[in-house]
């Protein structure tokens, strides 16, 4: 089946076609000039700062405002690793989750979790922010140091990456899920009565006829996730710690590129300061446009023909 | 039934209001964002003049002033030369308040008040004092049996005036920290060693729930958080109380105050030594943009009322009062605002 | 497609149900059963907190009384203001983040020929990353300053707005792919042009799905509070009026919730509380609606 729609017949629905079509094109241009006009606006308000530092600014690990240091490599990589280790131990639970509500559980069950799941959702980042602070670090620092004493790592004093993968994770599972439940639901029946017509069990009705169908949407549901895992501010400041240096080790304070912004904006007083902040915002665009980007080859490689 | 009908009237009422009355619009420091809450909630009871106060942080109250977009900036750190002169017009700075930064710690079996130095202080965070018994740290506080246990330094992870506060403070009686870390007043600096909360109430909370920490918050926030702070010593060899306000105040008539007001006086030879002022800024010449001289005259009425009544909520509120030298210095810069020139 | 199943399955398993299959089907349930519950225990941990804290200090004064009456010594004031200005700014952004963000999910999926999809979904994408923040420092410097407009609540709900279209687009745009492509075609091979098939057809088949997306955009936005700092730079004073500045409820909980008194966290709490029941009623409405019809 390829994606083509025949051309509709002249007429009188064509006239209509025709400005339906244009009012549509309208509001995807909306979309295309707000975002040229953000990525003009970054690019110019922090070009100063790869002026200043050239490569350095993105491949640098000198952070220090008070002595004029602006790079920003650990902040790039503390939003790498928070990121992705967020997804590791989301997705998982999400897809057990989205496939708990649309596959094994009965309604009178699914639902009530389902909302719960999307309420989640609601929570202001400021208040995952203090549970995380006040409830999830202490809840897991006896964890963290004895990984690290079995580890041979220094003490841990709870805020740090992993308390922030954590945090992060907790956040990202409702869109995950979500989008993954209703991807499942719209697999059409047939598709699991023929397997379940050939004798397969439960599962393999799941992992063979469900899962492949619903792959390339349920992708889309991670990618949100990692979208807003890279994007999110105050949460992450809250437990990351805020060193301006690389990690050490897993259970270290860093940063991200959001926190560093969102936690010294207010306060940054030199205009090089201001300008390197803004430039660590272009380059967080340019980070998320190549996730997106990659994202998107895995989706067309894994979408299944027969789906549009 | 008859709440909620009082309410709505209520709320009517203060839509008719919102829409006529005088407002004034400022923005800046959060450190002294409870007492101007408190003497705008009380200002407007006297007077019906609405002020919408919003902090956003020092940095972005001079932004802001610059950018004209409020009526007045707050901040902890005074502007310096060079940013004056980026602003359209000259600013003025009126000192509203002292707040103090004291060093409050979680260390079990250890005494409220424990004693420290600047120059302690600075090896704690830059890493060379890491044992709560080191024999410097045991030498200050003789008769105290402190643990061996490891220092786990707390810090604003946020751009602050209190860490300018601090800093500056550290990078004056710490050759080794002015030399590797920072000079001067800096709203954040690259530390040796620690971990970062979020705001003051984020390094109170993080001090309160890890044993062997340290950290730095105003005064008001150690004691809304029931935290154990140290004594530190001046440059005199005095060892002063933060929390006690009198001491605080006084930290500010040790220099010949400059007639700006826009000075740091860290480490000062009389009373507390990690002090400073909290300014609110201003355009000298109000007759800007599209102010009308009422709203001048209201800004400056208001200016006023904070320099005499509103100072006696100060101390209600742990700040420290601005009296003497400061206080009249301050009360000629708001008289010296004009309106076209005029006085107002 | 049913036999693209089949031969899925013919591949993948053999035909009598042998006891390893068995088990590998019973260790498939327990595994989504514990994960369901690994996502379920943090929540409920979060929702106790909220709901214990929150309501601890939710009163009748909450709602009625605006934060301009707070004082740190005294008991008076509320959040009024900020639930006042959350409505007024989220109406502005929903507005703003359907219209756009299902739009360009049709363009997206509805007229894939046309030669600006490449750079609209690119475009897309470049929204999908963008920290709240960020959007709320580039109105700032477009509208705030830029064209003159000054703080209000319409530009925090620009921000809100901006933040929302790539949400729906993306949620919209993976329920669009799933309609299938018969619908479609039925609906033309009946005479029926196009936009009247996307909109009474393909729209109204995945309504589900886009409804999920509204929900989660407008939950995912409710609780910014970056973005209105350099946008609808908040209000202290009760306001109905957009073109004033104004509060909004993650505003006023992320302010309180730092503040050296315990009445400025509690209310913070209580904030956090009734905007988390707020979206779950608004979503169950929208969800008891979409399945009404």
């Amino acid at each position: 089946m390829k994606a083509t729609i025949p051309q509709p017949r002249r007429g009188s629905g064509s006239r209509a076609d025709a400005r339906f079509q244009a009012v549509i094109v309208a509001l995807a241009s909306i979309v295309l000039v707000t975002a040229l006009a953000y990525s003009v606006v970054l690019l110019l308000n922090g070009a100063s700062a790869f002026g200043r530092e050239g490569l350095g600014f993105v491949f640098g690990s000198n952070w220090d405002p008070a002595n004029g240091h602006f790079q920003a490599f650990p902040f790039i990589a503390g939003t790498f690793f928070t990121a992705i280790g967020a997804l590791v131990i989301a997705v998982p639970l999400a897809l057990a989750a989205s496939l708990f509500i649309a596959e094994y559980a009965p309604d009178w069950l699914a639902n009530p979790v389902a909302y719960l799941i999307e309420l989640l959702a609601a929570i202001p980042s400021v208040v995952y922010g203090l549970w995380g602070i006040f409830v999830l670090i202490p809840a897991t620092l006896p964890f963290q140091k004895w990984l690290a004493s079995s580890l041979g790592w220094s003490a841990p004093i709870g805020p740090g990456l992993f308390s922030a993968m954590l945090l992060l994770a907790v956040m990202i599972i409702p869109f995950i899920a979500a989008i993954s439940r209703d991807v499942i639901k719209l697999v059409p029946n047939d598709q699991r009565e023929a397997a379940f017509a050939l004798g397969a069990t439960k599962w393999e009705v799941i992992r063979y006829a469900v899962l492949p169908y619903a792959r390339a949407g349920i992708l889309g549901g991670v990618i949100l996730g990692l979208g807003r895992a890279i994007g999110e501010t105050l949460a992450v400041t809250m437990v990351i710690g805020n060193a301006n240096r690389f990690p050490q080790n897993l259970l270290s304070p860093t940063a991200t590129m959001s926190s560093i912004i969102a936690s010294n904006f207010g306060e940054a007083s030199s205009p090089e300061f201001v300008s390197s902040l803004i430039g660590i915002g272009f380059v967080l665009l340019v980070v998320a446009l190549v996730v997106n980007f990659l994202a998107r080859i895995v989706i067309a490689r894994l979408t299944p023909q027969g789906t549009v | 039934m008859k709440k909620l009908l009082i309410a709505g009237t209520v709320a009517l009422a203060a839509i008719a209001v919102a829409q006529d009355a005088k407002t004034i619009t400022g923005a800046g420091a959060s450190f002294p964002f409870p007492l101007y809450q408190e003497m705008f909630a009380q200002y407007n009871k006297t007077t019906g003049v609405q002020i919408n106060y919003q902090s956003v942080g020092s940095g972005a109250g001079r932004t802001q002033i610059i950018a004209q977009t409020v009526d007045f900036g707050a901040s902890d750190a005074f502007m310096n030369d060079e940013l004056l002169k980026t602003a359209p017009g000259a600013i003025v700075h009126v000192p509203m308040a002292i707040g103090a930064v004291v060093p409050v710690y979680n260390v079990p079996g250890a005494p409220d008040k424990l004693k420290f130095t600047g120059d302690v202080l600075a090896q704690i965070y830059l890493g060379k004092i890491t044992k709560w018994n080191d024999a410097k740290i045991v030498k200050l506080n003789m008769g105290v049996k402190l643990p061996d246990l490891a220092i786990q330094p707390v810090y604003r992870s946020d751009g602050s005036g209190t860490t300018a506060i601090f800093v500056d403070y550290l990078s004056k009686v710490s050759s080794d920290w002015a030399g590797t870390v920072s000079k001067g007043p800096q709203s954040t600096v690259k530390w040796p060693v620690g971990v970062g909360g979020p705001q003051s109430a984020g390094v109170a909370g993080l001090v309160k729930q890890t044993t062997g920490s340290i950290g730095y918050v105003e005064t008001v926030y150690a004691k809304a958080n029931k935290l154990e702070y140290g004594v530190v010593r001046n440059s005199t060899g005095k060892y002063v109380d933060g929390g006690n306000l009198k001491e605080v105040a006084l930290a500010s008539d040790s220099k010949s105050l400059p007639n700006d007001t826009r000075v740091s006086f860290t480490n000062s030879d009389i009373g507390y030594p990690i002090s400073g002022f909290t300014w609110i800024l201003v355009y000298k010449e109000q007759k800007y943009g599209k102010r009308t001289v009422e709203q001048a005259k209201s800004l400056v009425d208001l200016l006023k009322w904070m320099l005499a009544d509103g100072q006696k909520i100060n101390e209600q509120l742990a700040y420290g009062q601005i009296d003497g030298s400061a206080l009249a210095k301050a009360k000629k810069i708001v008289s010296s605002i004009t309106y076209g020139g005029k006085a107002l | 497609m049913v036999t693209r199943a089949s031969q899925n399955i013919q591949v993948g398993i053999s035909k009598t149900l042998s006891p390893a299959r068995r088990a590998q089907n019973a260790l498939a349930m327990v595994l989504v059963a514990l994960g369901t519950l690994l996502v379920l225990v943090p929540l409920f941990l979060i929702l106790k907190d909220l709901f214990v804290k929150g309501f601890s200090s939710l009163n009748l004064q909450f709602f009625t009384q605006s934060q301009s009456e707070i004082t740190f010594l005294g008991s008076a004031g509320g959040f009024l203001n900020a639930i006042v200005g959350s409505v007024m700014m989220l109406a502005v952004a929903l507005v703003i983040g359907v219209i756009i963000g299902i739009g360009t999910a049709i363009f997206l999926t509805e007229y894939r020929e046309h030669r600006l999809v490449p750079s609209v979904r690119l475009m897309g994408d470049v929204l999908t990353g963008m920290p709240a923040i960020v959007v709320g420092l580039v109105i700032y410097g477009l509208v705030v300053r830029g064209l003159g407009f000054g703080y209000s609540g319409i530009a925090g709900g620009l921000s809100l707005g901006l933040i929302m279209i790539p949400v729906i687009v993306r949620a919209t745009e993976e329920v669009l792919k799933l309609v299938p492509q018969t619908l479609r075609e039925a609906g033309l091979a009946l005479g029926l042009p196009r936009w009247k098939v996307i909109m009474n057809i393909v729209l109204p088949t995945a309504r589900s799905g886009i409804i999920t997306g509204v929900i989660l955009a407008v939950a995912r936005v409710s609780g910014e509070a970056a973005p209105l700092i350099f946008t609808a730079f908040g209000n202290s004073f009760l306001t109905w009026d957009p073109t004033q500045k104004m509060s909004g409820l993650p505003l006023a909980v992320y302010r309180s919730a730092f503040e050296p008194s315990e009445a400025a966290v509690a209310r913070a709490w209580s904030g956090a509380l009734v905007l988390v029941l707020a979206i779950l009623v608004a979503s169950l409405v929208a969800r008891f609606a979409a399945r009404k019809r």
